[in-house]
């Protein structure tokens, strides 16, 4: 048995642990840097800081998880009770230093941690997204947003039981599928008409509740050409598992063109599941637990297309 | 040498009709408790089964999408307050009186109105299955305006019948925590100081404050949403004036606390059995005492993380954030703690002890995705997704529910006087922790690829992880047969217990097995020492040699 006294330094322990911990800070590093494989591409000018963010605590965590976790797995190879051995351990009541150091580590650690994320919250919170805009908002009450970033364009979000409607006040336009310019900041206008729902586009890591009776502004920028998926984040009844749609960001011509096309089109019913699954189940003769009638379908001038390929 | 008692004879051993009734005993009253709890267990996991069925598919299949909302609502709500509540109530009945040398809890017959108001409600919420409409489907949390639209239009409805039940099971747990708290503080044995206090019963006393402090504000809360969903009243409608974030607000202050009225006893679990089975005192008894109550403190002001996304202020976004990252502290003192009493100790790999080594291993993995999800940039991103899902699995069941499978193969003996078979104990343990890590862990993946909880379909791109989640979901389902077999048999014709079959240092261990009614009587003895004096040759209490010789005399005469 080895027991390492303050006074004698064991020199084999020593070399031994320096390298368990060694490999450990590499196999954590490593770690930090798998977690950016871990999410959705990055669509959003919100990405990069959130993906920085998550692999930062990715590799501490790691590293707190296998310290943890070399202690147990030691102890017990090492440090278990022969057969028929019946008799106690060396009684250690405690250590106040060690105990000290365990307080302090984990303090620092977490505080770190704290400090990094207010500062890229901030960060976030000057690039626009996740800005949820208080009515005595100095800024709001000029008007404006950081200098040189005035969204170039206001898309009004309207969230029902199930369907998300999406409309372009400046071209007046609707729609049921997204359309984005991309590098262009924008703001969305996110109403709700019956109950919660969450306004969640992974790819661009924003994910804002949308709450019946306010009206909440979300500023973004969208940086990569795709079609992305907007989810409802939070639960809203019968169908609210199929209460997504596609979010397509495309050149800032071909958004042009876009609109332009759009605002020639008739209107016509938009793209909602729950409309047409409702009938199906209503002309069975037992429709089964009680549920709320979805809305009709919004009219809009672009349902847009269901089945294409998105990029996450 | 003893007076003339009446009745003269001694009482006959009281029978099994004494568990179906209303009995005031703790140890009666502890096991009516827990095998209620695992009743409905198996409810609750056969919804799970459901869930993870209709989940090994992209597309919703298996049950109707309202059929899924009613399950996934009810498994939650089932799990939570008709499982792990009263499971850990039925531990606190079992392990206070004897742990602290009580005869009793201190008011004996609210403690059997707290018990039995639990299959009332659970009753209630079953019932809730069978009422047109079908049971409360808008999640545990009950979140307005989905939980007031009531499509079938009745006044008996799925959502109303919930309301009242989880009201119910606040009373039931309101009645427990006063029993608790007053008979910690009013009934310990001579010379044990509240120092001397096993860490058990100061965690205990840590989560039933918080009951206490929380649990008003939840009912409350609901008795509103009630009013809103049967009368008419608009505190959470918007259209009328109110505020459906308020009722978050109210639900979270009690329910954030209630992850540590869960967790907090498991910590207890885990700093009574680690020395046990290490053969080492507690590593910093004080300490680890004492931070159940930093955690109390802490546990109190961090419930708006819950809602970040919810459209809250950027100030309270930061504050939140900072006092959720500072429970790490005391829960790291704990964690180093329990490593600090296996480090260098004579480990006994028995079933309580394996159970606890796995479920320190989740917790710890917990902790980490917890603290991630208080980073508010990372929380709004996975909010409302699996990897939340899959993070309160880590602590629920993971941590907790292993926690807890700990104490119950522990703490058998000493209370049915029977021993629980190893072997099916080790495969149980195995079947749990694969089963658990396999259901839960491709849950963090899918949360992070954008996968939102509560969901009855979701895209193809998802559908690898939900695969392996479902089937090890199956295996957790296989798991909890091995430990219903080890203990109805082991119950039944199981070896009989000594006094003290894990050689293990406290009050309990120093009562026959099982104990009798009114615990030590009149002869509780004199606490003169800290607990787990392992090793350190100290008895625990006084006269501790004759108590012991008496209980093998005892046993070697029956």
């Amino acid at each position: 048995m080895t027991s390492s006294s303050s006074r004698s330094i064991n020199a084999p322990a020593v070399a031994g642990v320096s390298l368990w911990v060694g490999l450990t800070v590499v196999f954590s590093h490593w770690m930090g840097q798998q977690a950016h494989r871990w999410l959705p591409v990055q669509a959003s000018n919100a990405a990069p800081l959130v993906d920085d963010l998550f692999s930062f605590e990715t590799s501490i965590g790691t590293f707190v998880f296998v310290g943890v976790v070399s202690v147990m797995v030691w102890v017990m190879l090492f440090n278990r009770a022969e057969k028929y051995d019946d008799s106690d351990a060396v009684p250690i009541e405690g250590n106040t230093r060690l105990e000290v150091i365990w307080t302090a580590v984990p303090f620092v650690l977490v505080m770190a941690i704290a400090f990094y994320t207010i500062q890229a919250t901030s960060e976030l919170g000057v690039l626009g997204p996740m800005e949820h805009i208080h009515p005595r908002d100095q800024q709001e009450e000029l008007g404006g947003f950081a200098g040189d970033r005035l969204p170039t364009e206001q898309v009004e979000v309207i969230a029902r039981q199930w369907s998300w409607e999406f409309r372009y006040p400046d071209s007046d336009v609707s729609s049921t599928e997204l359309h984005l310019a991309v590098n262009q900041p924008l703001t969305f206008r996110l109403v709700s008409e019956d109950v919660l729902h969450g306004f969640y586009i992974p790819a661009f890591r924003i994910n804002q509740f949308v709450i019946p009776g306010r009206a909440i502004n979300l500023n973004l920028t969208p940086t990569r050409e795709g079609v992305y998926r907007l989810r409802d984040s939070q639960f809203s009844g019968t169908w609210f598992a199929a209460n997504q749609a596609n979010v397509v960001v495309e050149s800032e011509e071909a958004h042009r063109a876009w609109l332009e096309q759009a605002a020639r089109s008739p209107l016509q019913p938009g793209l909602t599941l729950a409309v047409s699954e409702y009938a199906t189940r209503q002309a069975r003769p037992n429709p089964g637990w009680a549920t709320v009638p979805p809305a009709p379908p919004p009219q809009v001038n672009v349902p847009g297309s269901p089945d294409q390929p998105h990029d996450a | 040498m003893t007076i003339a008692t009446f009745p003269p004879e001694p009482k006959p051993e009281p029978g099994w009709s004494r568990y179906f009734g209303f009995c005031t005993d703790a140890k009666v009253i502890g096991i009516q408790y827990i095998v209620t709890a695992f009743f409905f267990f198996l409810i609750g996991g056969l919804l799970a089964m459901v869930i993870r069925g209709e989940l090994i598919t992209p597309q919703s299949d298996l049950v109707d999408r309202a059929v899924y909302n009613g399950i996934y609502t009810m498994h939650g709500t089932i799990m939570l307050f008709l499982f792990i509540f009263p499971v850990l109530n039925g531990l606190n009945n079992l392990l206070i009186p004897t742990m602290i040398g009580a005869p009793d809890m201190a008011f004996p017959r609210l403690n059997a109105v707290a018990f039995w108001l639990v299959p009332i409600f659970g009753f209630l919420l079953m019932a809730s299955f069978l009422v047109p409409g079908g049971p409360a489907y808008s999640g545990w949390w009950s979140y307005p305006p989905v939980s007031i639209q009531n499509p079938v239009g009745h006044f008996i409805n799925g959502q109303g019948l919930w309301i009242t039940a989880v009201a119910l099971s606040g009373v039931s747990s309101i009645m427990g925590a006063i029993n608790f708290v007053t008979t910690i503080l009013r009934m310990r044995a001579p010379g044990m100081t509240i120092t001397r206090m096993p860490v058990y019963c100061w965690t205990a006393l840590a989560a039933q404050s918080l009951q206490l402090i929380g649990l008003p504000a939840l009912t409350g809360g609901a008795i509103m949403l009630l009013m809103d969903l049967s009368f008419g009243t608009s505190f959470y409608r918007a259209e009328g004036g109110g505020d459906p974030v308020l009722y978050q607000h109210f639900f979270w202050f009690y329910s954030h606390p209630a992850v540590y009225v869960i967790i907090l006893p498991v910590f207890g679990i885990f700093s009574e059995l680690f020395p046990v089975y290490s053969r080492k005192p507690l590593f910093g008894y004080l300490y680890v005492a004492l931070a159940s109550f930093i955690i109390v403190g802490l546990g109190l002001i961090v419930w708006v993380h819950h809602i970040f996304p919810s459209g809250v202020a950027q100030w309270m976004r930061n504050l939140f954030m900072v006092t959720t990252m500072l429970i790490a502290v005391p829960t790291g003192v704990k964690v180093f703690a329990w490593l600090g009493t296996l480090w260098g100790g004579k480990i006994r790999l028995t079933t309580p002890m394996l159970f606890s080594l796995g479920g320190l291993f989740n917790f710890v993995f917990a902790g980490i995705t917890g603290v991630m999800l208080a980073t508010v940039p990372v929380d709004i991103h996975v909010s409302n997704t699996y990897f939340v899902v899959g993070h309160f699995h880590y602590v629920i069941y993971g941590a907790a529910v292993m926690g807890i499978f700990a104490a119950i193969y522990h703490w058998f003996p000493k209370f049915t006087g029977r021993m629980p078979y190893e072997g099916l104990g080790k495969l149980h343990c195995l079947l749990t922790f694969i089963g658990a890590n396999l259901n839960f862990l491709p849950m963090h993946p899918l949360g992070l690829m954008g996968m939102p909880r509560r969901v009855s379909s979701y895209d193809p791109e998802f559908t690898f992880w939900n695969v392996i989640a479902s089937l090890g979901a199956f295996l957790l389902g296989v798991s909890i047969i091995p430990f219903l077999l080890n203990m109805v048999s082991s119950w039944i014709r199981g070896p009989k217990a000594t006094h003290n079959p894990w050689n293990a240092i406290g009050l309990e261990w120093l009562l026959p097995s099982p104990p009798p009614e009114d615990n030590f009587g009149e002869e509780v003895p004199t606490v003169i020492s800290r607990p787990y004096g392992y090793g350190t040759g100290e008895p625990l209490v006084e006269h501790q040699a004759e108590i012991e010789r008496r209980l093998e005399l005892q046993e070697a005469a029956a």
